[in-house]
């Protein structure tokens, strides 16, 4: 579904992903984690291409593209589209309603009907538990439901892999758990998941892998099993203690 | 001392009470059919040269980005006075003769435009760019976040420094008087040449004035209101 070779990135001087190498099957769930600035956040926005990477190749089902050449605008929006961003701060659009939220991909990017995109609308938001919101503001709503509406916004492009950035670290911590049983459903429904999180029960319960970045670098990868209770880098090991 | 002097003079003060009650009709005709037509049509067709210069600002086209800002700066730094005297009395040298209404409109339309695309461009800028990012993130293009996402905020943001330049505006109309338009403060002083009673028409012009922008403040205060409803913190 998803391969990564020699992926790059830097800011000015700062080479911030110093080459990734990465393969994520179909229906798979990667929890990645790692300290702050290892550059977790670079690598989803990398694949969202919200960054556009200094070097390397991305290929999301069947579609490639290579960074080592100029890559044109066009070719970047319908790359974008494979991929579902939710981001920590939520980012809703505060003029618009839930209901919306979700359908304004579709109606204009997708350019779809209102009446389609509408009751596509309110089947994602149905989805995500908020089928009583549908009419609300984002200012309404709480933390843990504008991230649910965040979360049915992506899904409404129908992406082939959903990213999700720190989803739940902004939110107060009895707002987590609904956030995370929303996230743990679509991975059930076999949704392809790329997850930035540090929230252990949520890797332990639900991710297929965990990959632990560090300094730009996938130090390690593996089981979460594997991963939590026999790590095999210093560096994990390290880590691991300091946020346990 | 001037009022003891009118109160104790019961004919100078019939005088004064008759020439206010006959020179208001036809400062409220300057005010009708002059002054207010002038601030609208030049507020409308500043807010699009406005939003045009604002957009050229952000774009990544280099020679816009120029044009607009020498537009801006040389709006900015030149006295609104000496604009309307460029076009009505300057441009006839070289063959471009206007009437005052036009030269008004394109005047405080150019004024306009130049301070309200800097109230635009700061609106556009001051949304967060997680607004675009989450634009670009369903697949918009840039064009697409900009309309459905990024204007419609900013135009919320803008709308209060707006209402304070459209309020300017109707003030400012008066410098229209100095192209012989007959604009309410024209006809204030037309009136106080033929009587002499300067004070008066002056106040009762400026009165008038009050009353307008006093009305549009509570106007003002509605809409911010209401848009207010949707903004979250
Ligand atoms: N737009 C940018 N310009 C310059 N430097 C940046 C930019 N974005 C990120 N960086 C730098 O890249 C490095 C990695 O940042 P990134 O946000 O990817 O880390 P992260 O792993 O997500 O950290 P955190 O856990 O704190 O979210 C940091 O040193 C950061 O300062
Ligand atoms: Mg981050």
């Amino acid at each position: 579904m998803i391969s990564i070779k020699g992926l790059k990135k830097s800011f000015d001087q700062l080479e911030v992903l110093k080459g990734l190498d990465l393969e994520i099957d179909k229906g798979k769930v990667v929890v990645i984690i790692g300290p702050s600035g290892s550059g977790k956040t670079t690598f989803l926005r990398c694949l969202n291409v919200l960054e556009t990477p200094t070097e390397g190749k991305i290929s999301i089902g069947g579609q490639q593209i290579d960074f080592s050449a100029k890559v044109s605008p066009k070719l970047i929006s319908s790359f974008r589209r494979l991929t579902g961003m939710v981001f920590q701060g939520y980012n809703l659009f505060p003029h618009m309603t839930a209901l919306e939220n979700v359908m304004e991909g579709p109606v204009t990017v997708k350019k779809e009907t209102k009446v389609k995109a509408r009751q596509k609308a309110a089947f994602f938001l149905e989805k995500v538990g908020l089928s009583d919101k549908v009419d609300f503001y984002p200012f309404q709503l709480s933390g843990g439901q504008q991230q649910r509406v965040g979360i049915a916004r992506a899904l409404a492009m129908e992406p082939e892999v959903m990213l999700f950035d720190e989803p739940t670290s902004a939110l107060d911590p009895e707002l987590v758990g609904e956030v995370l049983k929303v996230m743990k459903d679509l991975a059930n429904e076999g949704m392809t998941m790329v997850v930035v999180t540090h929230e252990m029960r949520f890797a332990q319960e639900a991710a297929d892998e965990v990959i632990f970045m560090d300094g730009g670098f996938i130090v390690e990868r593996g089981a979460p099993d594997n991963i939590f209770s026999n790590p095999t880098a210093d560096r994990t090991k390290q880590f691991l203690r300091m946020i346990q | 001392m001037y009022l003891n002097n009118i109160l104790a003079d019961p004919e100078r003060l019939a005088r004064l009470i008759e020439i206010a009650q006959n020179s208001v009709v036809p400062l409220l005709q300057g005010a009708i059919f002059y002054t207010i037509p002038l601030t609208l049509i030049s507020f409308v067709c500043g807010l699009g040269l406005a939003v045009l210069t604002a957009l050229a600002r952000i774009s990544d086209v280099k020679i816009l980005q120029i044009i607009a800002r020498i537009y801006v700066s040389a709006i900015r730094g030149t006295p609104l006075l000496v604009q309307l005297f460029i076009l009505f009395y300057g441009l006839p040298t070289i063959g471009i003769t206007l009437d005052p209404w036009p030269s008004a409109i394109i005047g405080f339309s150019l004024n306009v435009g130049a301070y309200a695309s800097e109230i635009i461009r700061a609106a556009i800028l001051s949304i967060p760019k997680g607004q675009w990012e989450a634009g670009f993130s369903i697949g918009m293009s840039r064009r697409q976040a900009l309309r459905r996402i990024i204007i419609p905020q900013a135009a919320r943001v803008s709308i209060p420094p707006l209402s304070n330049t459209f309020i300017s505006l109707v003030k400012d109309t008066s410098l229209a008087s100095m192209i012989l338009l007959t604009e309410m403060f024209r006809r204030a002083q037309e009136i106080a040449t033929t009587n002499y009673e300067f004070l008066l028409l002056y106040t009762e012009a400026a009165l008038i004035y009050w009353v307008i922008c006093f009305i549009l403040s509570i106007a003002q205060g509605r809409i911010e209101n209401r848009l207010d409803r949707y903004v979250s913190r």
